[in-house]
């Protein structure tokens, strides 16, 4: 090993490949069949389950997990699938602690909620160990739909107009499927190249045709699409980023959160990855809980995460703030940006302490610095490359009822759509429910 | 401190707790380590005449679990003793010569005919136990073989038997009952016409535990087949608890002193049995499963509970429980409540509410934000909500005081104790004069 933590800048192999790996492997690991038989025996088979509600897609939890009592581990994924079939995934990455967990009595009873992620997980990994695919493909129909993005939304609305018998052809920009699933969530949320695993698996329905490499704007346009096809379903997610408006955003070392962990998921060496000795992260979301973690884990000294307002109004939830804390990130409340030090390349970055005042956040006047040789900002995505002829709501797509745009023909899910939030199992269940929405409208 | 020391039907223990006639006392090895943990007493696993038997060499059990894998019930297709008679014999001697002070009966079954217990009786005297058990229980195997249950489910066999035994031995006779017959009873009266000093029940009931849906072989499968077994442990306590309760309640058997049997777990169980009437308490299953070692729980646990209570010795809790048994048609009618739920317990889950709904009268209204309300005027007090609800003491049953209305029938409730006997709507009513 030739670096340390504490070599100065930003270099790789700051940890042995060992320990890196140690440090990257799965957060939640799988249950045995004995503590999924104890976890599962917990649930209580409540009467219109409150976690049934808190669930984005609506998954009959208390069937599954009971179908996991009675040793049905597989019709438990049935179950799952039915309402999911990205349910591997959301078993992974979802913020169960503010869905499903939060909202099971047992939470409210004795603060320890029945684990339904886990629960989940066990049963989509053993129906998906089979290798054969739960669903056929409906009787053709001759329709053709257009999806564009293979992230979350585009995935689980193909494989939805699939099961109908309609013909899709997935376009994504990218050289892989999958979306965030392969290029943002946390490396140790889905290991084993669990996404393109499971696209895979997505895909065995039949009747999906994936393009990659094919951006809508450069390589193809919305009309064209219209014009060859019944309709079309736009799934691009945010592909833009937020400026962090501080003077000497510029300077090298400061980067965009996701960019580096795009970066991070997709080599294959994460020891030879480079990362700094002191990094700040810039943000409050899961981004930036996600770069300051990884951050840590490839082997950087010391990892701050600056949020400019209060703890409660972190949008990461309190499980990953605390995941954060116990990877010995540091959380700053408060705090924005104001300056990037440094000679060309950053070396200090200067806060100025907030405060809740009459016109929203105002600062206090005082401020701080800290060492800073990378610089992330995790400080929000935006929509970037929307089609022309759209209506936007904000700065996302307009849409009304199941992800219609203000096109015939063309409608919208997933974090580029207006309404919900923006995580996996909800980008699910818009292109799940556009599916159905697009099969009324051509069948109709 | 409250005294645990037990004398039942003369013989003397440290304590009410014995292990029953099973592997747990199938040898002289066992015996001692159970002597060592603090166990009161042993009844011997079963004797018999030599050539002695052979059991299965596959498995011998099954089972029935509960969350966690927690054993609710075990069955088993073992047989009595599979060691040479003598063998036996001088081990029990060793074993009391050296534990004075603790219970040791054995347990015996031979053919139903005198001369066989005319030849046992004397070399089991000679051992120095201080009692012997008659089993009339094992519902597998030895009934084949006309013993066993075979003999306990004919109440003139048990008498017979038990006759020959008091006229062969002056050793207090212990009637081992198989719970596998109508009308317990009627062996129960039976043993206590043959002069028994007492009986012990339950022995095990005939069962399946389950079946190998692969094989389509009941459990435990013996190369592709299964047979019958007995089942013990917490899951046939209610029965046997019942068992108990009615013969300490007949009144041809009112008095005869009972060894309570089945699914003892904790001290709470060994109370209840008490309560029910047993003098003593004795244990299979749960030393099975747990080991020797719960004999600390359930002696601390009881004398605990005794001191709380105020009782000093267990011939007080003995019975305790008896009165309180009665036939349906003696239960106060006049005794209304209903259900009520605690607002600030309820944790939501909405289980009363399916069960009621689904199942019962539709007494419980879920309103907005989950909040679930008994309707007076439909519960009929039948208790499945609390049964069924996860919270402790979230559910309760509250007397309706006497003067108040009910709800459900418009009636004022009475103060007064009335049953069914004297029901209008009972063709048999006697005449309220
Ligand atoms: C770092 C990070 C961590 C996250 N962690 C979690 C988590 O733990 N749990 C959770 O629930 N959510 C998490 N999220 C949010 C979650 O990943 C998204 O909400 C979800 O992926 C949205 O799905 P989508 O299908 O709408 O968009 P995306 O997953 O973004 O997929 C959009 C797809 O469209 C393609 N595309 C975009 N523009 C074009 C174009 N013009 N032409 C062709 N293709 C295009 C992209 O290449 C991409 O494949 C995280 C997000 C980030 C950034
Ligand atoms: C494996 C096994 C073997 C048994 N063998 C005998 C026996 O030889 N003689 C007998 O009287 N009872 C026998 N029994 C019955 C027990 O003594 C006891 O009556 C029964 O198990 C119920 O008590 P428990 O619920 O505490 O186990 C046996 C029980 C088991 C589990
Ligand atoms: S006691 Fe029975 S009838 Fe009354 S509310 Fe409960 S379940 Fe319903």
């Amino acid at each position: 090993m030739s670096n340390s933590p504490q070599t100065p800048g930003i270099a790789p192999a700051r940890l042995d490949a060992e320990e890196v790996a140690r440090n990257f492997s799965d957060l939640h690991p799988a249950y045995d069949d004995h503590e999924a038989m104890v976890a599962a025996d917990r649930c209580y088979f409540c009467y219109d389950a409150p976690c049934i509600t808190a669930c984005p897609t609506s998954i009959d939890i208390p069937l599954f997990i009971r179908q996991i009592q009675a040793g049905h581990p597989e019709g438990a994924a049935k179950t799952i699938f039915d309402q999911n079939i990205l349910g591997g995934m959301c078993a992974r990455v979802c913020p169960t602690e503010t869905l499903c967990e939060e909202a099971c009595v047992r939470e409210a009873a004795e603060g320890k909620p029945v684990e339904i992620g886990r629960l989940q997980r066990y049963a989509t990994d053993a129906l998906m160990a089979r290798g054969q695919h739960p669903y056929e493909r409906g009787e053709a129909t001759g329709k053709r739909v257009a999806v564009v993005g293979a992230g979350p939304a585009g995935l689980a609305c193909a494989h939805r107009l699939a099961m109908k018998g309609h013909d899709v052809v997935i376009f994504d920009a990218r050289p892989k499927p999958g979306g965030l699933n392969e290029f943002g969530i946390a490396t140790y949320k889905t290991v084993g190249g669990f996404a393109q695993a499971e696209v895979d698996w997505l895909l065995k329905i039949g009747g999906i045709t994936v393009e990659t490499g094919k951006a809508l704007g450069s390589d193809l346009s919305l009309d064209a699409l219209m014009d060859e096809y019944d309709a079309v379903f736009l799934g691009i997610g945010l592909q833009g980023v937020n400026a962090l408006r501080a003077e000497g955003e510029d300077k090298g070392g400061v980067a965009d959160a996701v960019d580096f962990i795009a970066e991070l998921r997709q080599t294959s060496d994460l020891s030879s990855l480079p990362v700094g000795r002191n990094v700040v992260v810039i943000g409050g979301g899961m981004t930036a809980v996600d770069a300051a973690v990884q951050s840590k884990l490839l082997g950087a000294e010391n990892v701050t995460i600056a949020y400019r307002r209060g703890r409660d109004r972190m949008s990461a939830s309190r499980f990953e703030q605390d995941l954060a804390a116990s990877k010995g990130v540091r959380l700053i409340f408060n705090a924005q940006p104001k300056t990037v030090h440094g000679n060309g390349s950053a070396a200090e970055i200067e806060f100025e302490y907030t405060r809740d005042g009459a016109n929203g956040l105002e600062p206090t006047g005082e401020t701080f610095r800290i060492a800073a040789d990378q610089v992330f900002k995790a400080i929000g995505q935006t929509l970037d490359g929307a089609p022309n002829g759209l209506t936007l709501d904000g700065n996302k797509i307009a849409v009304t009822g199941a992800g219609r745009t203000t096109r015939d023909k063309v409608w919208a899910g997933g974090d580029c759509a207006s309404g919900g939030d923006d995580l996996t199992v909800t980008a699910v269940a818009e292109g799940r429910d556009a599916a159905e929405d697009i099969h009324t409208a051509l069948m109709g | 401190m409250a005294d645990l020391s037990t004398n039942f039907v003369g013989i003397k223990s440290p304590n009410p707790f014995w292990l029953a006639s099973a592997p747990p006392t199938d040898k002289e090895y066992n015996v001692r380590r159970a002597f060592e943990a603090g166990w009161g007493g042993v009844v011997w696993k079963t004797l018999g005449l030599d050539p002695h038997i052979v059991n299965v060499n596959g498995p011998r059990y099954g089972v029935v679990y509960g969350a966690d894998r927690r054993v609710l019930g075990i069955n088993n297709i073992e047989l009595i003793t599979d060691r040479p008679l003598e063998t036996n014999l001088e081990e029990i001697k060793r074993v009391k010569a050296d534990y004075p002070d603790r219970a040791v009966i054995v347990s015996l079954m031979v053919p139903c005919e005198e001369w066989a217990w005319k030849e046992i009786l004397p070399k089991v005297e000679d051992t120095g136990c201080d009692g012997i058990e008659l089993n009339f229980g094992c519902p597998h195997g030895m009934s084949e073989r006309g013993m066993g249950a075979a003999v306990g489910q004919v109440p003139e066999y048990i008498q017979m038997v038990t006759e020959w035994c008091k006229a062969n031995t002056h050793l207090p006779v212990l009637v081992k009952l198989t719970p596998n017959i109508t009308d317990i009873r009627y062996p129960a009266r039976a043993a206590h016409a043959g002069g028994a000093d007492g009986v012990s029940l339950i022995n095990t009931i005939s069962s399946i535990t389950s079946v190998n849906l692969d094989t389509m072989s009941p459990e435990p499968s013996i190369d592709g087949k299964g047979s019958h077994g007995g089942y013990c442990g917490p899951a046939v306590k209610p029965i046997a608890l019942n068992m108990v309760a009615e013969i300490a309640r007949d009144p041809e058997t009112a008095g005869l002193p009972i060894s309570g049997i089945g699914g003892v777990t904790t001290w709470r169980d060994a109370a209840e049995f008490l309560s029910l009437g047993a003098g003593s308490v004795q244990v299979c299953t749960a030393a099975m499963v747990y080991g020797f070692g719960i004999i600390k729980e359930l002696t601390a646990g009881l004398s605990d509970w005794m001191d709380e209570k105020g009782y000093t010795s267990i011939d007080q809790v003995t019975g305790r429980a008896v009165p309180n048994v009665t036939d349906w048609q003696y239960l106060n009618l006049n005794y209304v409540t209903k259900a009520r739920i605690d607002q600030d317990a309820c944790i939501k889950c909405g289980r009363c509410y399916a069960a009621c709904e689904d199942t019962s009268h539709q007494a419980i209204a879920m309103k907005p934000g989950r909040v679930f309300e008994v309707i007076d005027e439909e519960c009929v007090a039948c208790n499945l909500c609390v049964d069924v609800c996860p919270v402790e003491d979230c559910i309760t049953m509250e007397r309706l005081a006497p003067g108040e209305v009910d709800a459900r029938t418009g009636k004022v409730v009475e103060a007064d104790y009335a049953n069914w006997t004297t029901h209008p709507n009972n063709p048999s009513a006697k005449a309220a004069e």
